[in-house]
């Protein structure tokens, strides 16, 4: 599964840091967007150890929360991607 | 004076336009980067799509919307990506952009909006797996599809909506509607009330089957399949078949339910609506509710839908001014509840042609998983239902207190409803005698801040 880019892919690109290694958005991307375009999940629960991408997507369920340097937790589906975020996947 | 004002959505927005008319400045916070609710989201700058493409037929009432938000913008205390995250007798807790603060107040209008009401399924946690608003939300506010391959499966106006918005995009799409045509058939006299909404929801259908969409109605989802991410789902059709699907990603709902947390905390009695089979904020028809200083509006007090939502932020607002003692318009107000009650028929009958599928939920098998935030099965819960070593749990709090069901990061936003179905049944009581999940602060994670840093 990955999410799939139907219209608004003339933005510019956003570099920034997925668990370490050197990735790219476009601006206006949440995490979850620039996240799941390219890679099929968002994090891993602590309790079954299993992949997740979001659920909700509208900041309810908790479902897509990532660690971002120097930002800590932020659902992934309501924040914003900012060049050279260093995003890490819990 | 100051009147505070939760959410910025069609029920928000229209709640500010009145205050500001009358020469307040009400604090208008919302969770969200930009106003307008999810029904109504905003692109983020830089996006160039038409509103007739965000919308559709709804792009005038967006665009009007906007319009009137963007208008009150210098004349409100607008507060984007806020959290309320605890309401006392005077004042809000919020959190943001990394800071706590707290908004004192007179009087507080929620309008907390909605979010999808869901069943379980085995395989429901698998990345590809998202509500149908939120597979909405991908494509409105980030252009994006879940998948190309896509199975909606659930019930209620909104699978035919996304849909049709996800096929018109260019994706390979196929509906599972879980209530059969003749639960729809039996409320069409109720139907036809809502006029152009109706028909709107025909056209789409009507649009899905022309372009060769596979709509299975009637049907009974068992499992959404694959090792680490969707690979398919599997489902009995009207006539009992098995059947297989492959897709890549899965949408699914059944209706919404109001985020009415915040009520909850400010003290709100609550009361159990069977036609909506949900836990409802008690209110007037003004939206006024029991406690003096709180109003409530839109789809997060009751599901109505957007055009009802406005109305009711208009209305409640203007139940705000009565209560200030300024002056309001009768002729004004007899036309807005007429309004608001003439949409009341038309929203029962939706009810009906689209119930929870109490049955589905249930029955959902004890291995999958309920609660999403802690991986804890619906055969836990039942266990609790039926454990004899110590007291069963008779209501849902106590089963949460031996579960963990509901206890997670989204406090039970998720888990609520079907949990509820699970654990009545178990007890061999109805939905209405377990009870309701009481909230607690804060009704989102916010983090424990340093009070200053450390050295």
């Amino acid at each position: 599964m990955k999410f799939d880019r139907r219209s608004e892919t003339s933005r510019p690109v956003v570099g920034f840091f997925l668990d370490g290694k050197p990735s790219q958005g476009l601006a206006g991307d949440t995490l979850m967007t620039a996240i799941l375009t390219q890679d099929g999940y968002l994090r891993r629960n602590e309790f079954d150890g299993g992949k997740r991408a979001g659920f909700c997507l509208m900041g309810a369920c908790q479902d897509c929360v990532v660690s971002v340097e120097g930002r800590g937790r932020l659902p992934a589906c309501t924040t914003y991607l900012e060049p050279g975020m260093r995003i890490v996947r819990p | 004076m100051t009147v505070a004002i939760v959410g910025s959505g069609p029920a928000g927005t229209r709640a500010a336009e009145v205050l500001v008319r009358a020469g307040l400045r009400p604090v208008v916070i919302d969770e969200a980067p930009d106003n307008g609710g999810r029904i109504y989201q905003r692109q983020p700058p830089g996006f160039q799509r038409a509103g007739k493409q965000l919308y559709g037929f709804e792009a005038g009432k967006a665009a009007a919307l906007h319009a009137c938000f963007d208008d009150l913008r210098e004349r409100i205390d607008y507060r984007p990506r806020t959290l309320v995250w605890n309401i006392r007798p005077d004042g809000l807790n919020t959190y943001g952009d990394g800071r706590y603060g707290e908004v004192a107040f007179d009087q507080v209008i929620l309008c907390t909006g909605a979010m999808d009401r869901v069943v379980p399924l085995p395989g429901w946690t698998l990345p590809g797996v998202t509500t149908l608003g939120g597979a909405q939300i991908a494509l409105k506010g980030q252009g994006c599809a879940i998948g190309k391959r896509v199975v909606f499966v659930g019930s209620g106006p909104l699978i035919y909506l996304v849909a049709w918005q996800y096929a018109r995009a260019g994706v390979a799409v196929t509906v599972l509607d879980t209530s059969g045509f003749t639960a729809k058939a039996r409320q069409l006299a109720g139907l036809l009330r809502g006029g152009g909404t109706f028909m709107k929801g025909l056209h789409y259908i009507a649009w899905l089957r022309l372009h060769g969409v596979r709509i299975f109605e009637g049907a009974t989802p068992v499992a959404i399949e694959g090792g680490e991410e969707v690979a398919g789902i599997s489902f009995r059709d009207a006539s009992g078949r098995a059947r297989r699907l492959l897709c890549d990603a899965v949408g699914m709902g059944w209706g919404l339910k109001p985020e009415t947390q915040l009520a909850d905390l400010a003290g709100v009695p609550f009361d159990y609506d069977a036609g909506q089979q949900l836990w409802l904020p008690r209110r007037d028809a003004a939206g006024r509710s029991p406690v003096a200083h709180v109003f409530l509006a839109g789809d997060g007090a009751r599901i109505a839908g957007a055009d009802v939502a406005e109305l009711a932020g208009t209305r409640a607002a203007l139940a705000v001014l009565e209560t200030l003692g300024i002056p309001t318009e009768a002729s004004v107000l007899a036309r807005l509840d007429a309004a608001i009650a003439r949409h009341a028929a038309f929203r029962r009958a939706l009810d009906n042609a689209f119930p929870y599928p109490a049955a589905l939920a249930a029955a959902v098998p004890d291995e999958t998983i309920l609660c999403r935030c802690e991986a804890i099965t619906a055969g836990e819960l039942r266990r609790a239902a039926r454990e004899t070593a110590m007291p069963p749990a008779p209501e849902v709090n106590r089963a949460k207190a031996f579960t963990r069901i509901g206890m997670g990061r989204c406090q039970g936003r998720v888990c609520g409803p079907a949990g509820a179905e699970i654990l009545a049944a178990a007890l061999g009581c109805t939905v209405a005698d377990v009870g309701r999940l009481r909230g607690q602060p804060p009704v989102k994670p916010v983090p424990i801040l340093a009070e200053r840093a450390v050295a």
